[in-house]
């Protein structure tokens, strides 16, 4: 039976935000990673959502199809080729109802293999109005390397606000 | 005043460092807010063009988008 084991805890605490989250010297000893994060960034207008990083690899080696709903419209894009980071799940923003944080998760099975790296990813920006994001992705990351690290940035903001919180668990399938 | 944080987490010995950026962080990361605004700014406008360029083409035709989808059904 699979067992989850918290191996990382980010809380944002000051009053100025975060403009990243960085999990490190993560251990090889479990199967897969689950990501679950409660994210609102200071984006202003428009929507937001987390661009994910692996080993500090900046490199265009990412890719990824996503679903998403705006709350009136339902669409899907691609990365159209290498880019260089992941997309993940839509945060809530300023432009949100107040004190309301986006939930996401990423499933990264397989995380320590020499295969190319899949991230499974659901997320929602909480928003009580009709423009509310909703998202599901299938990243990929294409190199050979055991995931040792993981890097979270707004992609439109530049800071993750007060109260924001990433939990990183490991999963063990034995 | 202070500038924002960035925070590490060690997920082999539990610490936890929220680390102050320096200016020239600051200058980076609003740098990439930049690239940013302007890369969405490019796809809104390449999405209204395409909006704009459909609603022209079924003016020309004579017909509603309901009727354009039914003729490629």
């Amino acid at each position: 039976m699979p067992t989850y084991t918290q191996i990382g805890t980010a809380q944002v605490v000051g009053l100025l935000g975060a403009s990243s989250i960085d999990f490190t010297a993560i251990p090889a000893t479990y199967t897969d990673l689950v990501l679950k994060v409660s994210i609102r960034s200071n984006q202003v207008s428009g929507n937001d959502f987390i661009k994910l990083r692996f080993n500090s690899d900046t490199g265009s080696n990412y890719s990824y199809r996503r679903l998403y709903g705006t709350g009136s419209a339902v669409g899907s894009d691609n990365s159209g080729g290498a880019v260089s980071s992941a997309v993940s799940a839509y945060i809530s923003t300023t432009g949100d109802t107040a004190n309301t944080f986006g939930n996401g998760e990423f499933y990264i099975p397989n995380y320590t293999g020499s295969t190319y790296k899949s991230v499974s990813v659901d997320g929602v920006a909480e928003n009580n109005a009709s423009a509310a994001y909703s998202s599901l992705v299938a990243d990929l990351w294409s190199s050979t390397s055991a995931i040792t690290s993981i890097n979270l940035t707004p992609n439109n903001g530049t800071s993750f606000v007060q109260y924001s919180t990433a939990y990183l668990y490991g999963v063990s399938n034995a | 005043m202070p500038n924002p944080t960035r925070i590490e987490v060690n997920c082999t010995t539990g610490e936890v460092l929220e680390i102050e950026l320096t200016d020239a962080e600051m200058a980076e990361l609003a740098y990439q807010a930049e690239l940013a605004a302007d890369a969405k700014a490019e796809e809104d406008r390449i999405a209204a063009q395409r909006a704009a360029d459909k609603a022209a083409l079924l003016e020309r035709l004579g017909i509603t988008a309901d009727e354009a989808a039914l003729l490629l059904a």
